[in-house]
C-alpha cells in the first residue's frame, strides 16, 4: 500500500473508532471526561513503558487503560465529595498529565517518547513504524492497533448496545430493571482509553478528543436515531480525515492539526444548515 | 556545589526574584479569579480559553512577524474571548449540552493553533520563535520586561477584581436580581470573561496552554473546604494559588530545565489533597469521624425512643407504668441485628439510662428523661413540618427545650395545643410525675 | 403475602433524614395514593425502595423477599423531568426499553417484544406517534410513553412518580383508564401523587407521608380531614365540604 494510502487509512480509522464512542460521551454528558482521559492516558504511557521497558503497544495499551480508569473513578470519587464535576475533572486531569510530563522530564533520556509527539501526534511517520504479527505481512503498529480497537469497540458496542442505550437515556431506569448501570459506565471509559491510547500516535492526545467530540456532536444535529447517529459519526469522523490530510499536504500544515480544524468546520456547516436542528432552519421556521 | 548553595543562588538571582514575584501575583489573580469561575460553574471555560489562545499567539506573530509579547497576548486575549462567546452561543442555540461544546470548541481552537504553529515555524522568524513554550511554559526562561508585564498586568486583574468585588458577588450569586438592581449584567459579563481570558493568557507563559485550567480551577476548590465565605474563599484561594505558584517555580528552577507548569500543578493539586483530606469542618477525615460517631449516635436515640414508645403504647393500653421491653421486640420493630440491638443496648445501660431484667428492659429515671426529650423532638419537628409557616424547622431544637423547660411561653404553648390536637404528647412525662399528662 | 412491607425505614442525605421511620405494609391488587406535602420525602422513598438510594436503616421486602431486580416483579415510572428528552430516539424505542429487563443479554428486543411494546402504546393512545422522535411529543405524550414503557415491563407492582403532573386532560383521563386497566388484572400500583382533590376518585388505599408515616390504609378511614391536618398541617386550606386543597404559599 502506498504511503498516503497508509495515512488515510489510519486516519479514518481514528475518526471511525473515536466518532462512535464519542456518540455515547456526548449523550451521557460526559465529554468533558473525554477531555480529561485523552489527557491522563500520557501518563498511563509513560508508567508502561517504565514498568516494562518496552514501547510494546499491548503494555501500552493495558497502562491507558487503568489510567483511564483511574481518572473516571477519581473524578466520580471528588464529585461525589462535594467537588463540582466539572471542577473536579479539571483537578484530576491536570494532575495526572502533570505528573506524566514531569516523569517523561525526569526520564528524557530514556523514553522514546516526547510530550510534542504525545500531544500533536505524528501521523507521518506512522507507514513506517512497521510490525510484524503471525503469518502477516509487516504492517504499520499505528493500523494494527487501531484496528483491533476499532473491532473491539465495534463488538462491544453490538453486543452492549441496548445496555448502553438504556443507561444513557435513563439511568435510574435502568438500575431499577436491574441492569449493571455503574459496569457499563467503566465499560465505556475504558473503550474511551484505549480508544485514546491508539489513536494517540497518530493523532495526539489533545486531537483525539476533537475527533472523540466533533463528528458526534455534528451527527446529533441530523438524526433522531441512536443508531443513525453512530454511522453518520463514523462517517464524518472520516470525512474530516480524508479532508484533513489532503488540506494539510496542500498548505503544507500539521496533519493532526488540519484534521481537527476540518472537524470543526463540519461542525460549523452542520450546525448552520442542519435541516431541523440547524441555527438557519430554526431561525426560518421561528420568523414564519 | 551543594543544593543547599544552589538553592541560595537561585534565591539571590535579580530574574528569579522578578519571577517568584511574577508567578505569585499570577497565582493569586487566577486563584481570585477562578473561585468566581468556580461558583459560576464556569471553571472548564477556563480549560477551553486557554487552548484557544494558541491560534491566537500564532496569528499575532504571523502578523506582526517577530515575538512582541504584548501583540501574542493581545491576540490570544481576542481568540479567547471568541471561544467563550462560541461556548455560551452554540450552548443557548442548539440541543448539545455545555460539556460537550466546551469540548469541541476547545479542541477544534487548538487543532486549528497546531497548524498555524506549524506555519510559524515554516516562516523565518519563527524556527526559534520559542511559541511551542507557550504549550507547556518556561516561566524560569523568562526574562526582563516579560516578567514585569506579566507581574503588572497580575496586578491590574487583583484590583479590579477587588474592586468590583460586590457587582461580582451578586452577579454570581443572583443574576436576575442583579439584573433588578439595574447592574449591566451584560457587561459585567463580558468583563469578568475578559479578565478570566486575561489572567489565563498571562498565564500561559508560565503554566502553558493545557495545564492553565488547574491554576484557575485547583486553588478555588481546595480554598472551597477551607470556609463557605466568598470572601474568604476568594482570600484563600488567592493564597494556594501564590503558593502553588512559587512553589512550582522553584522546584522548575531547581531541576533546571524542567517546565514550569507540571510543578505548578503539581503543587497546586497537593493543597488541594491536603485540604480535602484535612480541612476542619468539611474534610474527609473529620467528617468520616464524625458520620461514625452520628451513626452510633442515631442508633442510640433510635433505640432510647423505641423503648420510651413501647412503654408509652402499654401505658396507653393498660394504664401501667412499669412495663418491660424485650430486646427481640425491639430488634424486630428497628430491623437491626440482634447482635447489633445488644451491644447498644449494653452502651446504653453503662451510661446509665436503662434497666435491664434478663431479656427485657425498661427506662432508668434518667433514661426517661432522655427517652421522653428525644420522642418529644421528633414529635415537635413533625409539628414544624405541618405548620411550616408558623414555624422554622431549623429551630426544632430551641422549641423542643422551650415546650419542656418554658411550657407557659406562647409559642410552647402553642405547639402543647397542637400536639394535644393531633393526640402526638407524649404520655409519659418525667416533669410531671409519670402518667400525668 | 404483601406485595410490599416497609419497617422503619429511614433515609438521610448527609446528615438530614429525609424519611425517617416510616413503616408501612400495602395489600395486593389496589391502587395506592402516595400523599404528603413537597418535602415530604414521597419520590424518595419509592427511590429507596428500588434500591436507587442507599436507605440508612430498616427493611424494605417485596412479596417477602429483598428487592432484587432480577425478580422483574416491579415497574417503575419515573419523574418525567429525569431524563433528557432530546435523546436521539422514538416512542417505540422508549417503550421496548421496558422489555430489556427480560430480554436479558447479548440478545435484541425479537418481534414479540416489538408487538407487545406496540400493545402498550395501544393501550395509551399513542399507538400513532410510534416513530415520533420524543422531544416532538407533548409533556402529556412523553408522560403517556412513560406509563407504557411501565406496562412492557409487565411486571405486579408498579412504582409511579407524579404521572399526573403537568399532564393535560386527555392523559389524564388515559392514565386513570389504565391504572382501572392494571388494578383489573391484580397489579398493586403506589402512586405518587399532590393532587388531594382526586386521590378519592382514583386510589382505594393511601399512605399518608410527611417524613415518617403519618397514616395508611383504605381511602375512606384514613383520608379524613384530621389526618390531613396531620400531614400538611397549616398549609390545608377548606374548601367546600369534603373539599381540600393545598395552600401553596
Amino acid at each position: 500500500m502506498s504511503y498516503e494510502l497508509w495515512i488515510l487509512t489510519v486516519g479514518s480509522l481514528a475518526g471511525m473508532t473515536c466518532g462512535m464512542v464519542g456518540c455515547f460521551l456526548i449523550l451521557r454528558k460526559l465529554a468533558m471526561l473525554a477531555d480529561a482521559i485523552s489527557h491522563s492516558v500520557l501518563l498511563g504511557i509513560v508508567l508502561a513503558f517504565l514498568i516494562s521497558q518496552s514501547m510494546s503497544g499491548i503494555y501500552m495499551l493495558v497502562g491507558a487503560a487503568m489510567v483511564g480508569l483511574i481518572t473516571a473513578f477519581l473524578v466520580q470519587l471528588f464529585s461525589s465529595n462535594g467537588v463540582q464535576e466539572d471542577a473536579s475533572i479539571g483537578v484530576v486531569f491536570t494532575f495526572l498529565f502533570a505528573v506524566g510530563v514531569i516523569l517523561i522530564s525526569l526520564y528524557a533520556n530514556d523514553v522514546h517518547l516526547d510530550v510534542d509527539h504525545a500531544l500533536m501526534g505524528e501521523i507521518t511517520f506512522v507507514p513506517w513504524d512497521l510490525v510484524q504479527w503471525w503469518f502477516l505481512p509487516p504492517l504499520p503498529k499505528a493500523f494494527l492497533m487501531l484496528s483491533i480497537v476499532f473491532i473491539l469497540n465495534i463488538i462491544i458496542i453490538v453486543l452492549f448496545y441496548k445496555e448502553f442505550k438504556i443507561t444513557s437515556f435513563d439511568p435510574q431506569m435502568a438500575a431499577a430493571i436491574g441492569i449493571p448501570v455503574l459496569l457499563i459506565h467503566y465499560l465505556l471509559m475504558g473503550m474511551v482509553s484505549i480508544t485514546t491510547v491508539a489513536s494517540f500516535d497518530s493523532v495526539g492526545a489533545i486531537l483525539v478528543v476533537a475527533m472523540l467530540v466533533a463528528p458526534g456532536a455534528s451527527a446529533y444535529l441530523l438524526t433522531d436515531k441512536l443508531s443513525v447517529m453512530l454511522v453518520l459519526s463514523a462517517l464524518f469522523g472520516v470525512m474530516a480525515a480524508v479532508a484533513g490530510y489532503y488540506s494539510a499536504t496542500w498548505l503544507n500544515v500539521s496533519i493532526s492539526g488540519s484534521m481537527a480544524s476540518l472537524n470543526g468546520i463540519i461542525f460549523l456547516l452542520v450546525f448552520l444548515f442542519s435541516p431541523t436542528k440547524g441555527l438557519i432552519s430554526k431561525k426560518l421556521s421561528s420568523s414564519i | 556545589m551543594s543544593d543547599l548553595n544552589l538553592l541560595q543562588m537561585i534565591l539571590y538571582d535579580a530574574n528569579t526574584q522578578w519571577v517568584l514575584l511574577g508567578t505569585m501575583l499570577l497565582g493569586i489573580a487566577s486563584g481570585v479569579l477562578g473561585s468566581i469561575a468556580l461558583l459560576r460553574k464556569q471553571s472548564l471555560i477556563g480549560d477551553a480559553v486557554a487552548h484557544a489562545a494558541l491560534p491566537g499567539i500564532c496569528i499575532a506573530f504571523l502578523l506582526i512577524g517577530e515575538k512582541s509579547l504584548v501583540a501574542l497576548l493581545i491576540g490570544a486575549t481576542i481568540t479567547g474571548l471568541v471561544a467563550a462567546y462560541c461556548i455560551q452561543f452554540i450552548t443557548a442555540t442548539s440541543i448539545l449540552k455545555e460539556d460537550t461544546v466546551i469540548c469541541l470548541v476547545l479542541s477544534v481552537f487548538f487543532g486549528f493553533g497546531i497548524v498555524l504553529l506549524t506555519k510559524v515555524s515554516q516562516s523565518p522568524a519563527g524556527n526559534k520563535s520559542g511559541l511551542a513554550d507557550f504549550i507547556f511554559g518556561q516561566a524560569a526562561s523568562l526574562v526582563g520586561n516579560d516578567v514585569k508585564l506579566m507581574a503588572g498586568t497580575a496586578f491590574i486583574l487583583i484590583l479590579v477584581t477587588s474592586l468590583l468585588f460586590k457587582e461580582l458577588k451578586l452577579l454570581t450569586f443572583d443574576p436576575a436580581f442583579a439584573k433588578g438592581l439595574g447592574l449591566p449584567t451584560k457587561f459585567l459579563n463580558f468583563l469578568f470573561l475578559t479578565l478570566l481570558v486575561a489572567a489565563v493568557v498571562i498565564g500561559i507563559q508560565a503554566v502553558g496552554v493545557i495545564l492553565m485550567a488547574a491554576l484557575l480551577i485547583t486553588p478555588s476548590i481546595a480554598a472551597r473546604y477551607w470556609t463557605n465565605s466568598l470572601g474568604k474563599m476568594i482570600i484563600l484561594s488567592g493564597l494556594f494559588g501564590a503558593i502553588s505558584g512559587m512553589a512550582g517555580t522553584l522546584l522548575s528552577t531547581f531541576g533546571r530545565g524542567l517546565a514550569t507548569g507540571p510543578f505548578i500543578v503539581v503543587s497546586a493539586t497537593l493543597l488541594f489533597f491536603l485540604s480535602m483530606l484535612f480541612a476542619p469542618e468539611r474534610g474527609l477525615v473529620i467528617k468520616w469521624m464524625r458520620r461514625i460517631k452520628y451513626n452510633r449516635k442515631t442508633k442510640e436515640e433510635q433505640i432510647l425512643r423505641t423503648i420510651y414508645k413501647n412503654l408509652e403504647d402499654c401505658y396507653l393500653k393498660s394504664g401501667l407504668e412499669e412495663c418491660l421491653v424485650t430486646t427481640n421486640a425491639v430488634a424486630s420493630e428497628l430491623a437491626f441485628s440482634e447482635k447489633l440491638t445488644l451491644t447498644i443496648l449494653g452502651d446504653l445501660l453503662k451510661k446509665g439510662y436503662l434497666t435491664q431484667s434478663g431479656n427485657e428492659w425498661s427506662l432508668t429515671n434518667e433514661g426517661l428523661f432522655k427517652g421522653y426529650l428525644l420522642v418529644m423532638k421528633q414529635r415537635v419537628g413533625e409539628i414544624c413540618l405541618m405548620h411550616r409557616e408558623e414555624f422554622n424547622e431549623e429551630e426544632q431544637d430551641q422549641l423542643t427545650s422551650k415546650v419542656i423547660d418554658k411550657p407557659t411561653d406562647p409559642i410552647a404553648e402553642r405547639i402543647i395545643y397542637l400536639l394535644d390536637q393531633y393526640n402526638m404528647k407524649p404520655a409519659i412525662s418525667p416533669y410531671e410525675g409519670k402518667g400525668l399528662t | 403475602m404483601n406485595p410490599v412491607e416497609i419497617k422503619n425505614l429511614t433515609v438521610a442525605y448527609q446528615k438530614k433524614p429525609v424519611l425517617s421511620d416510616v413503616s408501612f405494609e400495602v395489600p395486593e391488587g389496589k391502587l395506592i395514593g402516595i400523599i404528603g406535602p413537597n418535602g415530604a420525602g414521597k419520590s424518595t422513598l419509592i427511590k429507596a425502595v428500588l434500591g436507587l438510594i442507599p436507605k440508612a436503616s430498616g427493611e424494605i421486602k417485596i412479596f417477602g423477599k429483598n428487592y432484587n431486580a432480577k425478580d422483574k416483579v416491579v415497574g417503575y415510572v419515573p419523574q418525567r423531568g429525569s431524563v433528557d428528552w432530546d435523546f436521539p430516539t422514538n416512542a417505540l424505542d422508549v417503550v421496548l426499553m421496558g422489555r430489556y429487563g427480560h430480554i436479558g443479554w447479548f440478545k435484541r428486543p425479537s418481534k414479540k417484544d416489538m408487538e407487545l411494546a406496540m400493545e402498550c402504546l395501544r393501550k395509551v393512545g399513542m399507538e400513532s406517534y410510534s416513530n415520533r422522535q420524543i422531544s416532538q411529543l407533548s409533556g402529556g405524550q412523553q408522560q403517556r410513553v412513560f406509563l407504557a414503557r411501565a406496562l412492557a415491563q409487565d411486571a405486579k407492582i408498579y412504582f409511579m412518580d407524579e404521572p399526573f403532573v403537568g399532564v393535560d386532560a386527555a392523559t389524564e383521563r388515559a392514565i386513570v383508564d389504565l391504572l382501572n386497566e392494571l388494578k383489573k388484572q391484580g397489579k398493586t400500583v403506589l402512586v405518587v401523587h399532590h393532587d388531594l382533590q382526586t386521590v378519592k376518585d382514583y386510589f382505594d388505599h393511601v399512605i399518608l407521608l410527611n417524613m415518617r408515616t403519618i397514616a395508611e390504609g383504605p381511602t375512606e378511614d384514613t383520608f379524613t380531614i384530621e389526618n390531613l391536618h396531620r400531614t400538611y398541617g397549616g398549609k390545608l386550606a377548606f374548601l367546600e365540604k369534603d373539599r381540600v386543597m393545598v395552600n401553596q404559599k
